[in-house]
């Protein structure tokens, strides 16, 4: 036997110390994952949550409400992409939406929410969101949780340096990731010519304090680079902007590898407030272009598109003192704020440190002129001259920061699937925990403005092998809520999310509950098709349009037998809800009708257009289970033949003549 | 012993009183922050601006306290907060005193809920019955399963079961409530 010679003794040995490390090696926090404090998420059946959360849905185009601490999904609201279940870009009210300089737009990748503010503090009027595909902004109000406005971005393409907003909503800003030749210059160009033809731009689009809604103040034209993120100053900062951006490199083709040669790209300072100035002064430049401008009124319950022409570009190699480029290591993604306003974060996603900029120490170094040369006419700011200092080993892949108020901040590490909690002022790491898996923004509730709520916080991951019951090639993405009360952040629930979230924004639910519109008033409603009541109802014929206003009231329509329509019409049904009453919405849906139901509320008109391809008769419905007798509510249409003399009628609760009852003969001519 | 049952009780009902109270207390950590949900149910629901349902309109008529206290006897307040739509038949007090003395009383006792309810079911009908939709002769289904029959003079006048007269047709959100003189009395059982 040689089991015990001193060779194998050292294979055991090695045996032992490789079980050993394997087990310390096993991916840090395995245990702690299958854990979870679920207690202070719950609440209880009856009990509202503590805060509403903004989330965007990425490439569903769409941005979900949940409660948070329960996680629990309120509401998905329709922004940039269609959804049939609430007839959003189906409706003949809502389609204008939809509508930009390439026609009829149903989809988008909507990225980063940001709630309006009022003095640097979140004020629960209206969620800004932006569409990264075909650039679009659009403004969602907080009282009616629907998107009101939706305004296109000219010279830009990948929106994705946006929606961001300076402290009082003077402005929300869109810049793009994608340069481009500018609209009113020959694209087609090599594209090998980026140097020469690609050029930058960042959008003010200026916010009217009432009624919320926007205008394209100005556009600052850069060199041609990708704009990431952005942020605005606060407090001492109020009146900068700071936009992260890469590929200072000015590749055109394989930016993996051609976009990360730097060892810095860019944090771009813009005073906004001087750009006013050049404004004020004449100094922009108009330029012809083309966009879209949609806005939807709750009077006339419509949307309406507007082409809108012309743009102001202020140069940012012409204007002096405008903007500054101060360096920031390998390809930075997040830019963000701290509450105070003093310190400016810029994530280095390739980057082995978070470097953190001091505004005082940039005004300082803009006093004292301590540039490195220039990028293309823009100063370049020494780099330790506007440096605060370091974060160092923060962890793998530094994305995105944001605070609390007690002088905090948490950045995501994608790389390293983790969230790191460090001191603004000390840079110095104080606790760090794991996220499942490759976390990309998160998010404490006022976590980018000056009065976070650093009670939660919401990492917002993209892989979640292990997390859910496997649903096919496709995973659900993950919130997961952190307790940050204490010193220790503490993971406490872990729920799915729609599409792809990326950032968020949470406000306390009090800020926002008690604005909530119940319903609209039917005697405010100036849709030119309403009917105020049953008597209005109606069907009237123009040429081969049939305009039919019919009403829902618990439980029938009126009209519910419509006859004299006819192969070759175009039929528009105007619904209009006569409720007037909280959650009771009323369906409609057609046989055949090849667009969506309408969901229609209370107070509420809205237009189906269908066009009947064949005669026959077709039935329809409420959609929506609104009573007891929601079953019964239903109706038919009669279409008939082209050229058919069948006289246009319309009843409802008409008992059958004798005549009426019998077969009718086809009433053809 | 009658009196010590009660002080059991009531012993037994400060104690739940007290577990609830504890629970809230933990539950308040997570929600100090949010608004408050009316903790009566729907019904309970502060909202000004709907138009008022079946309940509110009987709550708010001085001269439906009896039938608003039989409503709550009967756990029927929930139920005619609902989405409906239903038509109410609302007895006034006066139709509920014009009762043999007593029987109201007796049917607020606990033991007679069933009863009670049976007779407030006999009121409602599911569904929105307008007048002009009403024809002599017609008879309505009842929630509890009887039939109330309609008459409709020459004058377009309306009773109901023969006796009771419309005094007014009050729209409400979830349905309609006619307003009548007379507590209708459900056919005996058999």
């Amino acid at each position: 036997m040689k089991i015990f010679q001193p060779k194998n003794l050292q294979y055991l040995f090695i045996a032992a110390f490789a079980f050993f490390f394997m087990e310390s090696c096993k991916p840090k926090g395995t245990q702690s994952a299958a854990t979870g404090d679920a207690s202070k998420a719950y609440v209880a059946p009856g009990k509202y949550d503590e805060f509403y959360n903004f989330v965007s849905g990425g490439f569903s185009g769409q941005m979900a409400v949940y409660g948070l601490p329960s996680g629990r999904l309120l509401r998905v609201i329709p922004v940039f992409s269609t959804d049939p279940e609430k007839g959003w870009g189906y409706s003949e009210e809502t389609k204008p939406m939809l509508n930009t300089s390439h026609g009829f737009v149903p989809w988008d990748d909507a990225h980063h929410p940001e709630m309006s503010q009022t003095n640097g503090e979140v004020d629960g009027r209206w969620v800004f969101i932006n569409g990264n595909n075909t650039p679009r902004i659009a403004r969602i109000d907080l009282t009616t949780f629907r998107t009101a406005e939706i305004i296109e971005i000219p010279n830009s393409a990948g929106n994705h340096s946006s929606a961001f907003i300076t402290q009082n909503t003077e402005y929300v800003v869109a810049g793009t990731r994608f340069s481009v030749p500018p609209d009113d210059a020959n694209g087609d160009v090599p594209i090998d010519t980026y140097k020469q033809n690609f050029k930058g731009n960042v959008s003010f689009i200026k916010v009217d304090s009432v009624s919320g809604n926007m205008k394209i103040a100005f556009q600052i034209r850069t060199p041609g680079v990708n704009f990431d993120l952005s942020h605005a100053g606060k407090g001492n900062s109020h009146g900068w902007f700071f936009f992260s951006c890469y590929n200072s490199e000015q590749a055109n083709t394989l930016l993996e590898v051609n976009a990360s040669q730097r060892d810095k790209d860019f944090i771009m300072a813009v005073n906004w407030k001087k750009a006013e100035e050049y404004l004020k002064a004449g100094k922009g430049r108009k330029q012809a272009v083309r966009y879209a401008h949609n806005t939807y009124s709750d009077k006339t319950h419509s949307a309406t598109s507007k082409i809108e022409t012309e743009i102001t570009i202020l140069d940012s190699k012409e204007l002096a003192d405008m903007v500054y480029l101060i360096p920031c290591p390998k390809s930075p993604h997040g830019c963000d704020v701290d509450p105070t306003g003093e310190y400016i974060v810029g994530s280095g996603k390739l980057a082995a440190l978070v470097p953190v900029f001091s505004f005082t120490k940039l005004q300082k170094a803009i006093a004292d002129k301590a540039f490195d040369g220039d990028y293309e006419g823009i100063p370049v700011i020494k780099y330790e001259a506007a440096l605060h200092g370091e974060v160092k080993k923060p962890g793998l892949g530094p994305l995105h920061t944001e605070f609390d108020e007690k002088g905090n901040a948490y950045t995501s590490m994608f790389v390293s699937s983790e969230i790191v909690k460090w001191n603004v002022k000390s840079l110095e790491i104080l606790d760090r925990v794991p996220t499942y898996y490759s976390i990309g923004h998160l998010m404490v509730p006022g976590g980018d403005s000056r009065k976070p709520f650093g009670k939660y916080l919401v990492g917002y991951n993209k892989i979640t092998k292990d997390r859910y019951l496997p649903t096919g090639p496709e995973l659900a993405q993950s919130a997961q809520l952190y307790d940050i009360s204490g010193d220790k952040m503490k993971l406490i629930l872990d729920f799915p999310t729609i599409g792809e979230p990326h950032y968020a924004q949470a406000a306390p639910a009090g800020l926002i509950s008690k604005n909530s519109l119940k319903f609209f008033k039917i005697e405010e409603n100036e849709h030119p098709y309403v009917s105020k009541g049953e008597g209005q109802a109606k069907v009237t014929r123009d040429g081969n349009k049939v305009h039919i206003n019919i009403t829902s009231i618990r439980s029938h329509f009126n009209p519910d037998n419509i006859e004299g329509v006819r192969v070759g019409d175009e039929v528009y049904f105007h619904l209009t809800n006569l409720e007037q009453d909280w959650d009771v919405p009323h369906g409609f849906s057609v046989k055949g009708a090849n667009n969506s139901e309408l969901l229609v509320m209370p107070g509420e008109t809205q237009t189906l257009k269908w066009v009947p391809e064949k005669a026959g008769m077709y039935p329809f419905y409420c959609t929506d289970f609104c009573s007891a007798l929601h079953q019964e509510m239903q109706g038919y249409i009669r279409i008939s033949p082209a050229g058919s003399n069948v006289p246009l009628s319309f009843s409802t609760g008409k008992t059958p003549t004798p005549a009426a009852g019998k077969t009718a003969t086809p009433a053809t001519k | 012993m009658k009196k010590i049952y009660k002080i059991l009780t009531a012993a037994f009902i400060f104690s739940i009183f007290i577990a609830c109270n504890n629970e809230n207390k933990e539950t308040t950590t997570a929600t100090d922050n949010a608004p408050t949900t009316s903790a009566g149910g729907q019904e309970a629901v502060q909202d000004d601006d709907s138009q008022k349902d079946i309940v509110k309109i009987a709550v708010g008529s001085k001269d439906h306290t009896t039938l608003v206290a039989a409503l709550k006897q009967a756990d029927y307040v929930t139920s005619l907060s609902n989405a409906g739509p239903f038509t109410v038949f609302a007895p006034t007090n006066a139709a509920f005193d014009k009762l043999p003395a007593g029987t109201v009383d007796g049917l607020m006792k606990a033991d007679k809920k069933l009863d009670l309810q049976n007779i407030i079911e006999y009121h409602v009908s599911i569904g929105v019955f307008k007048e002009d939709m009403m024809q002599d002769g017609q008879k309505i289904d009842q929630a509890n399963n009887n039939k109330i029959t309609i008459s409709k003079g020459a004058d377009g006048k309306i009773k109901v079961n023969g006796t009771a007269n419309i005094l007014a047709a009050i729209p409400a959100s979830n349905g309609l409530v006619y307003v009548i003189d007379e507590v209708l009395l459900p056919p005996a059982k058999n």
